[in-house]
């Protein structure tokens, strides 16, 4: 068997030393220790964390139709400097993915692309408009394999149609992934509704808004006996939710952003639109919330919401400003901010959330592989992180891959960095540098 | 201070220091030649990004008679309206040479944007900005209360002591944000009134009491009663349930303007005024009303904020 790569020294998730080699099939031909192998490329990553690769369920790609925003080929090369080797792409894209075309043609991009798995979220309704189911079986038949739909931008605001597509993705085992957000007490949102709204003169968008949605949803979930998965928890009240909603047996999974593990609304003070993102940032007990809610189970998994926006549509008033910012690049050690640094997680319990758990949820058989201790798993596909938790940096979004540079973090001090990345057993990521993409057959 | 943005964060020596000036302005008004060298050579940009007639008209006038030069910019005769953006706009008009930007815009925040973002390097002064603050208002405002409670003889003095009581639309309402925060820190004791659904969200956390009931204020004779404006154009659904309603329950009708008749308590408003909604015609146009004198007193509360910016008498 050839040896394509050895990693050696680094500390796989369940916090053993232990060395990796790789063979030419790209798959963990062998976990141990003082492993040699001849011919072989060696990565030192004493020192360094090895963790599976990410897979990030919410993505924004742009393309097709905001290509000046994002690209699939920029977006995945954002991932992949992320660390991520799967990411699920949202349908608000123009043309909205609410055909088996669209989602082809996204797909396709992502093979062409070849720096992480490109997956499709299909739409729910046609256009996101929320008045007709898409044609999601197509979806799933296509060859983009679609499970996962989301009208995500908009709320499936209407609850019979909101049943019928957690009845009707039940024939293939498809899930609705819910944007939480009821529209009449969210109308001209521009921030968290709190004494901050009102102070600084912008309209608020309560708390109420996404916990009236989701317990709507989870109890529809549960009468259809469905599988729901929401997007962007933000508030302490969906923690309670969900957590209640777990604890009757309700399929129910849920993601939470980076940002808004990190962030509060306290930053909407400087009017500065890097900050505006839906939903809202909230308040510092919403934050704690979220974060303990990751790290007892009842949040899932950690979902980028890497929405990049061209600078026309972020260096203007707040209020017309676009909602959303970057992520892919900074999710690790924000992740490491927010979860490692505060005790609330180890890196088992990174790799569980932001690996694990979302290839869990979309039942993906090449991506998330841990053994139950939190070690990695010979035999599997080398899709594979090393990360260094001790290198500290200063985020300047204009080193990013990705064509936007809407970060909220930009100027902020954190620890860690991506050093290479193993997707399909190719090196993508090389000394935190993109090296060549991996060319599928 | 290089900017005048909100009074919320106006500092006391500096809200005082602004009065005070506008007492020596407004002698200027009372001389035949009312005008002053003391701006000569400066460019003042009245931005306007909203329809204002006594704003922005007040704003020139005070620039005026400090002797600046005056360049009116409005939005709809803008590349504005062809899409131009906030940040190209300011910096074509700092090229042209402006010293001060003086700025109404529809979007709150946009006034720090501007002062923060290094999009311009000129004094701003935000003439309101969406729902957020309008300080010259509430500056005037506050230097009106001071005339009038003092007979003309206020400098040096704040509005401790002082109760005041903002009734309506206190949600959509610049104003009355800015007289919250401005008459808070001059000591004065605010009282706000109207539907809960025009209420702020967590109002509580401000240095204010909430009342609902018009009435009782009334009774309790403060010495002003600012009526604000109804604000139609910012609201979608109904926030009450008819206008006949809202008068019966928070507007300065003839008979709540009979109970406070010729008492001290003074009659407030912005402008312009609703009559028959908030107020009536009685009290709109009764001597205890200051609306007109508030107009009059905005030029010299401008010519003082302009002065005390652009001649760099504000320390830091």
């Amino acid at each position: 068997m050839t040896i394509s790569y050895l990693i050696t020294g680094g500390t796989t998730p369940d916090g053993i030393a232990t060395d990796i080699a790789i063979d030419a099939n790209g798959t963990i031909a062998h976990l141990g220790n003082s492993l040699a192998a001849e011919a072989a490329q060696t990565i030192d990553a004493t020192g360094k964390i090895v963790l599976p690769g990410l897979v990030d369920l919410h993505t924004h790609l742009r393309e097709p139709g905001n290509d000046d925003a994002e690209t699939v080929e920029t977006g995945t090369q954002a991932a992949a400097k992320g660390g991520f080797t799967a990411v699920h792409a949202m349908a608000n894209s123009n043309p909205v993915a609410d055909t088996a075309g669209v989602v082809e043609q996204v797909y396709r991009l992502g093979r062409q692309s070849g720096w992480t798995d490109v997956h499709p979220v299909g739409a729910v309704t046609v256009g996101l408009a929320g008045e007709r189911l898409a044609e999601l079986s197509a979806m799933y038949d296509s060859t983009a394999q679609v499970t996962m739909f989301s009208d995500d931008g908009m709320c499936v605001w209407d609850p019979v149609l909101m049943r019928r597509a957690l009845e009707y993705v039940k024939s293939f085992d498809g899930f609705i992934a819910q944007h939480a957000q009821e529209p009449r007490l969210t109308e001209g949102a521009q921030m968290n509704e709190s004494a901050l709204s009102s102070e600084l003169g912008l309209a608020g968008w309560p708390a109420v808004a996404e916990e009236s949605i989701i317990a709507r949803d989870v109890l529809l979930a549960q009468h259809v006996d469905s599988r729901i998965h929401i997007c962007h928890v933000s508030t302490a009240g969906s923690v309670e939710l969900i957590r209640w909603a777990k604890s009757q047996g309700i399929n129910v999974t849920a993601e939470v952003t980076p940002h808004h593990l990190l962030l509060t609304e306290d930053y909407v003070k400087t009017y500065d639109p890097v900050y505006k993102v839906n939903p809202p940032l909230r308040k510092d007990s919403d934050v704690h919330a979220l974060r303990e809610g990751l790290a007892d189970g009842t949040i899932d998994t950690v979902g980028t919401d890497h929405a990049p926006h061209t600078q026309e549509t972020k260096q203007c008033e707040w209020v017309v400003a676009a909602m959303g910012m970057t992520g892919l690049e900074t999710a690790l050690p924000v992740i490491q901010h927010a979860m490692v640094d505060t005790g609330l997680l180890d890196w088992h319990g990174v790799a569980r959330v932001m690996s694990a758990n979302p290839a869990r949820i979309y039942r993906h058989a090449e991506q998330g592989q841990l053994t139950k201790s939190g070690g990695l798993v010979e035999g599997a596909v080398a899709n594979l992180v090393v990360y260094d938790p001790h290198h500290k940096f200063t985020v300047n979004p204009t080193d990013h891959a990705s064509k936007s540079t809407n970060s909220p973090y930009r100027g902020m001090e954190l620890s860690g960095q991506v050093t290479d990345v193993f997707y399909r057993g190719h090196q993508v990521v090389a000394d935190a540098n993109l090296t060549t993409p991996y060319r599928h057959s | 201070m290089r900017h005048l943005l909100a009074t919320r964060d106006l500092s006391y020596d500096h809200a005082l220091a602004i009065l005070d000036t506008a007492q020596e302005m407004a002698s200027v008004s009372d001389r035949s030649i009312k005008k002053l060298p003391t701006l000569r050579g400066q460019t003042v940009v009245n931005l306007f990004f909203e329809d204002s007639t006594r704003t922005r008209t007040s704003f020139e006038a005070a620039a005026k008679r400090l002797s600046a030069d005056v360049l009116n910019f409005a939005v709809k005769t803008s590349s504005v309206s062809k899409g131009e953006s906030l940040k190209d706009t300011v910096q074509t008009l700092e090229a042209i040479g402006g010293d001060a930007i003086v700025m109404r815009h529809w979007a709150s925040g946009a006034a720090q944007q501007l002062a923060n973002f290094g999009w311009s390097s000129s004094a701003v002064i935000n003439a309101g900005d969406g729902t957020h603050e309008h300080p010259t208002q509430a500056l005037l405002d506050a230097f009106t209360l001071r005339n009038r409670l003092y007979n003309q003889q206020g400098t040096g003095k704040d509005l401790a002591g002082i109760h005041i009581v903002i009734v309506g639309d206190i949600l959509h309402s610049r104003v009355a944000r800015s007289n919250v925060w401005l008459l808070h820190t001059l000591g004065a004791k605010v009282t706000l009134s109207g539907p809960p659904t025009l209420m702020p969200v967590g109002v509580h956390t401000w240095p204010v009491e909430v009342n609902y009931d018009l009435d009782a204020l009334l009774a309790q004779r403060p010495e002003a009663v600012m009526m604000l404006r109804v604000q139609a154009e910012r609201m979608s659904g109904d926030f009450f349930p008819s206008a006949a309603e809202y008068t019966r329950r928070w507007g300065l009708t003839n008979d709540r303007y009979k109970k406070i008749a010729n008492t001290p308590t003074l009659i407030m408003h912005p402008g312009p005024m609703n009559r028959g909604l908030e107020i009536s015609a009685a009290a709109a146009d009764s001597a205890q009303n200051t609306a007109l004198e508030q107009v009059a007193n905005g030029v010299s509360v401008r010519m003082a904020v302009l002065y005390l910016l652009l001649a760099g008498q504000l320390g830091q």
